[in-house]
């Protein structure tokens, strides 16, 4: 099958004032039809930025994309003019971001915000694009979806404007979302909805969708496959089976080490990472994780080592010793304890 | 809940606590048009030594419920007894003191830190303020220490909040509320601002700290995976009230209450394995307004096994197991 997105290569710099960093320092990987990856990663991994880099939509100055190429089904998005790249943008590819209140529109009504993109991207007549978005809240979820059309986005609750989000992520049948930290800013209960809520119309409508997300027990329910990001690199790439039950990079056993769960008693003391996130103006040659790495050793600080294949076919680690602590994540899952809490 | 008091006496006992802020109208004339019941009768007790999670979803009252306890807010009515003395009614004077006792750790590294004010100063300030170790050296001295207690240089004291990561700045408000020597420490989503990796380092600070001079938390958190393994027991809010409250391996394998169940069956866990193959309805609709909450049990419009008689009376809490209270009139 022919990815629909592949992304090779891919650097994305800020200049700032404490000198160049980059955000994203070569990352590539691929997502098929219909597929839903995971990117994950703390503040300052990437993660974003190398979504937004997919959509051009880097403000630049201080941000650049320096290199890289991003075929998005067949066409070559770096290569596209500014007008070309508008059609692409809420067209083929939705976007769905974290914070529904910043990201709507507070002067227009919800039924403008929705029906704009049917009528710029998709040609529909005013006519078309109200019948259209009125569909387009029953799909999501909203009752009384005339009434709702007509209002603005403070009228309605949190969950609500992500349901909107949604409902104009999906308007123009695109062939990807880029959802990023969807439920972050919602309360448990919603973020299950809405999660459930991507989960059953991606798909029924078979559409593709890179998640960026901190949490991974969204990443283990909703993800075919995961990306974990650290200071700008792709660490670790595999099905969520592999990342969450193989892992062979020393940055995801920390990670899944360091999570508390709900399924676990009582343990007092947690497992963390050590030391602090690197600062991204201040990296060397060797691995950016190094300082915090039980494993590390001395050829760590020549070389900043690359994704390579590991374990079972399509998971990558990127770390000299991975071979070396395969197992040392088995440990982790052999602790699991049946769901007790999932009542 | 009215937990059968055998020695030794709580350190702290919350009775019938509610906080109603007034909702008004008009902007020269202000009318009065509804209240917000925040807090709506919560009664709970904290023993000394213990960490007490207080969970729920926004505007739930649990945040209200600690700054009532901390007298940021003065209740509208109820008792919060703090080492046998009703502190609800006290006045500012007689707060100064209490203050002393009972301090406070913020969401937020980044608000809750002065900008212009070095580290050293950020932390000597609650000792300037109440007059403890008036002499300069020494204050000096007890800041670099508070520094060392928390995992920072201290060297840090010389340092801006701004150069700081938010893990540190976690750290140094943390030295901040432990410069008076407190008793009681309100800890306010403490975790929730910080990055995974960061969360378990914090957590395992406060843990060693509690231990180690003898404190007692109450920790508020939406976080349920953070609060099973940091508290001892738990009490769940919804809409102003507790409606469960059980120690926490009880609570987490064992929960009673429709929204505790809700709740913990929303939270996925980080296995593959487990998630992708659990059939999983989330509980429908959203949190009512506090301004108007829907009569009887406040959950019952979202409840799966709610009843006719759910609509009319407020459930009482009920003692379902020794020391696991549930206010729901459905749950045996």
């Amino acid at each position: 099958m022919q990815p629909l997105l592949e992304i090779r290569d891919l650097h994305t710099e800020f200049r700032t004032g404490a000198g160049v960093v980059r955000a994203v320092d070569g990352v590539s990987y691929s997502v098929d039809p219909g597929e839903t990856v995971a990117i994950v990663g703390e503040s300052g991994s990437g993660k974003s930025v190398s979504a937004m880099s997919i959509l051009r939509l880097i403000p630049d100055p201080p941000g650049r994309i320096t290199q890289g190429e991003i075929m998005f089904d067949g066409r070559d998005l770096m290569a596209l003019d500014e007008a070309a790249m508008r059609q692409i943008r809420g067209g083929d590819i939705g976007m769905v971001f974290q914070e529904p209140m910043t990201s709507l529109n507070p002067v227009l009504t919800i039924g403008r915000q929705l029906t704009e993109g049917l009528e710029q991207h998709r040609g529909l007549d005013r006519n078309a694009a109200h019948k259209r978005a009125v569909e387009l809240l029953n799909l999501v979820g909203i009752a009384d979806p005339a009434r709702r059309l007509k209002q603005y986005p403070h009228q309605l609750s949190g969950g609500m404007r992500q349901r909107i989000m949604i409902a104009i992520a999906l308007a123009c049948a695109p062939k990807l979302i880029i959802a990023d930290e969807p439920t972050t800013a919602l309360d448990v209960t919603i973020q299950a909805q809405i999660l459930e809520l991507m989960k059953e119309l991606t798909r029924r409508l078979n559409v593709a969708l890179i998640i960026i997300t901190h949490n991974l027990g969204v990443v283990a329910r909703y993800a075919n496959r995961v990306n974990v990001m650290y200071a700008g690199r792709i660490v670790e790439s595999g099905t969520a089976h592999a990342i969450y039950h193989d892992p062979r990079h020393p940055y995801t056993i920390a990670l899944l080490r360091s999570v508390p769960r709900l399924d676990r008693p009582r343990q007092m003391r947690l497992d963390p990472v050590d030391g602090q996130p690197p600062d991204l103006t201040r990296l060397d040659e060797g691995c950016a994780f190094r300082p915090r790495c039980r494993f590390a050793t001395d050829a760590c600080a020549a070389a900043r080592p690359a994704l390579a294949p590991v374990g079972e076919a399509g998971h990558l680690a990127a770390c000299f010793r991975s071979n070396e602590i395969a197992g040392e994540g088995e440990a982790e899952a052999r602790r699991v304890v049946p769901a007790g809490a999932a009542a | 809940m009215s937990e059968a008091v055998t020695a030794p006496r709580p350190l702290l006992e919350v009775k019938g606590l509610r906080m109603h802020f007034p909702v008004t109208e008009g902007i020269v004339s202000r009318r009065l048009v509804g209240e917000v019941k925040a807090v709506d009768g919560v009664d709970f007790t904290v023993r000394r030594g213990e960490t007490l999670g207080l969970v729920g979803e926004s505007g739930c009252g649990k945040t209200t419920t600690g700054r009532c306890i901390l007298r940021l807010e003065k209740p509208t009515a109820g008792e919060i007894i703090y080492d046998g003395v009703d502190i609800a009614g006290l006045d500012r004077k007689a707060l100064v003191a209490l203050r002393r006792r009972i301090q406070v750790i913020f969401q937020d590294p980044y608000s809750s830190l002065n900008p212009r004010m070095k580290v050293g100063e950020i932390i000597a300030e609650p000792m300037y303020v109440h007059g403890i170790q008036p002499d300069a050296g020494k204050r000096t001295a007890r800041v670099r220490e508070l520094l060392s207690v928390c995992g920072l240089n201290p060297s840090f004291a010389d340092r801006y909040p701004h150069e700081m990561s938010g893990g540190q700045r976690q750290r140094v408000g943390i030295a901040r509320a432990l410069a008076l020597e407190p008793e009681f420490i309100v800890c306010d989503e403490p975790v929730s601002a910080l990055d995974v990796s960061i969360q378990a380092q914090v957590v395992n600070l406060l843990e060693d700290l509690r231990a180690q001079f003898g404190l007692t938390y109450l920790f508020i958190a939406h976080d349920l995976s953070v609060v099973r393994h940091l508290c001892q027991r738990v009490a769940v809010m919804y809409l102003g009230r507790i409606v469960e409250l059980a120690d926490s391996d009880e609570l987490f394998d064992n929960p009673r209450h429709p929204y505790t169940k809700a709740l913990l069956a929303a939270v996925p866990v980080p296995d593959p394995s487990i998630e992708q193959g659990r059939d999983f309805r989330p509980v429908q609709g959203e949190v009512p307004s506090p301004i108007n909450p829907p009569s009887g049990c406040v959950f019952h419009p979202r409840c799966p096994i709610a009843v006719e008689a759910c609509r009319r009376a407020r459930p009482e809490t009920r003692e379902v197991r020794p020391g696991h209270f549930v206010a729901c009139d459905e749950v045996r």
